[in-house]
C-alpha cells in the first residue's frame, strides 16, 4: 500500500500546466473567417415557394409563393433577375430577387425541370422532361428561338464556359447530347450509367461531370473527344450502395475538387477532380438533391428534400457547419452573384 | 502502515488555508501516483470507451442523421453522437473505481489513517473527490484526443468550454461512488455495484441514444433516463462541447452533486454514519 506521501512542490502543478498549455494551443487554432454575405434562393418542389437564406447569419429571412411545383432555379449573370422552372405552371418564371415578385412568365415549353443559361446571359437552354426536347429561349423577347429533339426525359444541362456547346443528359437513353449552340444540332452523344441527372462543366470546359443517379457512379468526359476519361465510383462505410444516388455535381473554379451530392446516401462527396479520388463524405440532410457555392466558394448549400432543410458546408474546411429549415421538399438552389 | 503520518511534513500543526491546500494536494498527488503506477487502469479506462467508439458506433453510423438536436447545428454521426456520453463514462467508471479504492483503504486500514487527519472529514472527502476528478480529467481528455484522430470534429474552443463541466460531472460521479463505498462492506461486493449502478446508469440514459428515440421505444423508459442523472451528466457535457449552457441539466448536476456529496459525509461520520455501525473488517483491531 502506498503511504501518504507528500506532493513534490516542483512538480505538483505540472500536468495541469500541460493540460492548461494544449488547451490554449487548441484554443488558438479556432480561426474565424468571414465570409461576404450573399443571398441564397431555394426552391421548395412541394412547397410551392422560394425561401431566401442569408449567408451571414445562415437563417431564412424570407419565404415567398411562387409557380406550382418550382424546381430548376438560376439567377442572370448580373443577379438583376431570377429564372424559376415552375414545372406544373409549364412555365419560366422571372423573379425580382428582392420583393420575391414574379415579374414575367416564360414560354418554357411543358413540363420544365432544369435549365441553363448562357454565359452571356441570353438564351435559356430548358429540358422539357415529358417532350423528350430540348427549348432555347431568348428571355429577353419571350420567344422560341429552337427545339432540339433529345433522348428521353431530358434533365441535366451545362453550356460550356465559351458557350460553343450545350450538353443536355437524358436521364432514360443514358445519355449526354452534345448541342452546337449556333445550329441547335447535336454533334455527340456519350452514353453514360443509368439515369443520368446532372452535367456541369470545369471552368477552362476542358473537362464535363456527368452524374448517374441509378448507376451510382459519375463520369468525367472529354468534351474535346466525347470519350469518357475516368467513372468516380463511391462507396460509404455502412450505408448501402443502392442509397448512393450521384445528383447535383459541383466544381470549384481552380478545377481541383468536386462536390457530389449523393441523393438518399445522405451525403455529399468530396473529390478531388484531378486525381477522381473521393477524399470525404460529409453527412447533410436527407436526399440531398442540388448544390450552390457562394460566389468566394467559402460556403456550398445542399438541398436535402425529405428533410426540408439546406445543409451548410465550410468549403475551406470541409465541415457541416449547419442545416437550416426551409420550406417543403427544397429541389434547387442558387446563389446572388453579389 | 505504520509510520504513514510521520512521512507527511506535519500538516497537522497548519490548519489555515495553506495547511487545507497541503491536505488537498497530498490526497490528489496519492491519487495520481496510484493511478501513474497503475498502468493497466489506464488502459482499461481508454480501452472501454474505444471499444465503443470504434466497434460499437461504427456499426450505427447510419442509425442518426436523422433528427437535429440542440446542441447540434447539423446532422452528426453516430460516433460524434456517443462521444461526449462515452467521455463521461470514464467518469463514470472512474468514480466508482475511486469508490472501490475506498473500500480498499478501509479492508486494509489505509483509511484510519487518512481519517485521522485533523482536518475536518467534509475536506478530506472532497479532497478525495477531486483527486478523482484529476484522474479523470487525464482519461477523458486523452479519449477525446484518440476520438479526435478517428474523426469526431468537436469545435476546439469547446475542449476549453468542457472543462468546468468535465469538472462538475466527475464531482458528482465520485460523490455518487463515495455514498456507495460507505454502502459497500467488502471488495468482493465490487461486483454488484457493476451490476445494479454502472450499467443500469450508462444504458438508461442519453449516452447511446438520443431522448426522442428512446421516447419512441417507450415512453416509461423515457422517464426513467430523464430521472438519471447520469443523462443529465451526458447532456450538460455535450453542451458543453460546442460552447452552450444546458441550464436544467446543469443544475440537476449540480443539485445531484450537493445531495449525495453530503450524504457522503454523514455515511463516513463514525459517530452517525452506517460507517461506525458496520466497523472495520475483521481481524482489524480498532
Amino acid at each position: 500500500m502506498t503511504a501518504f506521501h507528500p506532493p513534490a512542490p516542483s512538480r505538483r502543478g505540472a500536468p495541469l500546466r500541460a493540460l492548461g498549455v494544449a488547451l490554449i494551443g487548441a484554443g488558438a487554432l479556432l480561426a474565424a473567417d468571414a465570409a461576404e454575405a450573399y443571398t441564397v434562393f431555394v426552391s421548395n418542389e412541394r412547397g410551392n415557394s422560394i425561401s431566401v437564406i442569408d449567408s451571414e447569419t445562415l437563417t431564412v429571412t424570407k419565404t415567398a409563393k411562387v409557380g406550382r411545383r418550382p424546381r430548376g432555379i438560376t439567377t442572370s449573370p448580373d443577379g438583376k433577375v431570377i429564372y424559376l422552372c415552375a414545372s406544373d405552371e409549364h412555365a419560366v418564371q422571372v423573379i425580382d430577387p428582392s420583393s420575391l415578385k414574379v415579374l414575367r412568365k416564360l414560354k418554357s415549353g411543358p413540363d420544365p425541370e432544369l435549365f441553363a443559361l448562357q454565359p452571356s446571359g441570353n438564351p435559356l437552354y430548358i429540358a422539357n422532361e415529358d417532350d423528350n426536347q430540348v427549348t432555347v429561349l431568348d428571355v429577353e423577347k419571350n420567344k422560341v428561338i429552337a427545339q432540339v429533339p433529345v433522348g428521353t426525359e431530358p434533365e441535366g444541362m451545362a453550356v460550356s464556359p465559351d458557350g460553343k456547346t450545350l450538353v443536355a443528359t437524358s436521364e432514360t437513353t443514358n445519355m449526354a447530347h452534345f448541342i452546337d449552340t449556333g445550329t441547335f444540332k447535336i454533334v455527340g452523344n456519350v452514353l453514360v450509367d443509368a439515369r443520368p441527372r446532372f452535367a456541369e462543366f470545369t471552368s477552362d470546359g476542358k473537362k464535363l461531370f456527368v452524374s448517374a443517379e441509378v448507376g451510382g457512379t459519375v463520369s468525367v468526359v472529354d468534351p474535346e473527344t466525347r470519350k469518357i476519361i475516368h467513372k468516380i465510383t463511391f462507396k460509404i462505410p455502412g450505408v448501402s450502395q443502392e442509397t448512393i444516388q450521384p445528383v447535383g455535381v459541383r466544381l470549384t473554379k481552380d478545377g481541383k475538387t468536386a462536390f457530389v451530392a449523393l441523393g438518399p446516401a445522405n451525403r455529399v462527396a468530396v473529390v478531388n477532380a484531378e486525381t477522381y479520388e473521393v477524399e470525404q463524405y460529409l453527412l447533410v440532410g436527407q436526399r440531398v438533391w442540388q448544390l450552390a457555392f457562394t460566389p468566394d466558394e467559402k460556403l456550398l448549400f445542399t438541398t436535402n428534400g425529405n428533410s426540408n432543410d439546406v445543409s451548410v458546408i465550410d468549403v475551406p474546411n470541409r465541415k457541416v457547419i449547419k442545416s437550416i429549415k426551409v420550406g417543403n421538399a427544397p429541389w434547387g438552389v442558387v446563389v446572388s452573384p453579389q | 502502515m505504520s509510520g504513514a503520518p510521520a512521512a507527511s511534513p506535519s500538516p497537522t500543526r497548519i490548519l489555515g488555508p495553506r495547511g487545507y491546500a497541503i491536505c488537498l494536494g497530498g490526497i490528489v498527488w496519492r491519487e495520481l501516483l496510484r493511478f501513474v503506477q497503475q498502468k493497466e487502469r489506464f488502459l482499461s479506462a481508454l480501452v472501454r470507451p474505444l471499444v465503443w467508439l470504434f466497434i460499437f458506433a461504427a456499426g450505427f453510423r447510419s442509425v442518426l442523421g436523422v433528427s437535429i438536436m440542440p446542441p447540434y447545428e447539423t446532422y452528426v454521426l453516430y460516433e460524434v453522437y456517443v462521444t461526449p456520453g462515452l467521455a463521461v463514462m470514464i467518469q463514470l467508471f472512474n468514480g466508482m473505481q475511486s469508490s472501490l479504492s475506498m473500500v480498499y483503504d478501509r479492508e486494509v486500514g489505509s483509511m484510519r489513517v487518512l481519517l485521522t487527519s485533523p482536518f475536518p472529514r467534509w475536506w478530506l472527502l472532497f479532497s478525495k473527490l477531486i483527486a478523482g476528478v484529476a484522474v479523470s480529467l487525464a482519461q477523458v481528455y486523452v479519449f477525446l484526443a484518440i476520438a479526435r484522430l478517428w474523426g469526431v470534429d468537436i469545435p476546439p474552443l469547446g475542449y476549453l468550454t468542457a472543462l468546468p463541466a468535465f469538472i462538475l460531472t466527475g464531482l458528482m460521479l465520485g460523490a455518487i461512488g463515495l455514498v456507495i463505498s460507505s454502502l459497500v462492506r467488502q471488495l468482493e461486493n465490487f461486483a454488484s455495484v457493476m451490476n445494479f449502478v454502472i450499467f443500469p446508469m450508462f444504458f438508461a440514459s442519453s449516452a447511446l441514444y438520443p431522448l426522442w428515440r428512446v421516447r419512441d421505444a417507450s415512453e416509461a423508459l423515457y422517464l426513467v433516463c430523464l430521472a438519471n442523472p447520469f443523462t443529465h451528466a451526458v447532456e450538460f457535457v455535450r453542451f458543453a462541447l460546442y460552447g452552450a449552457f444546458d441550464p436544467l441539466s446543469g443544475a440537476v448536476v449540480l443539485g445531484t452533486t450537493i445531495v449525495f456529496f453530503a450524504l457522503a459525509v454523514i455515511a463516513y461520520d463514525p459517530g452517525r454514519g452506517v460507517m461506525g455501525r458496520r466497523g472495520g473488517p475483521k481481524g482489524e483491531a480498532p
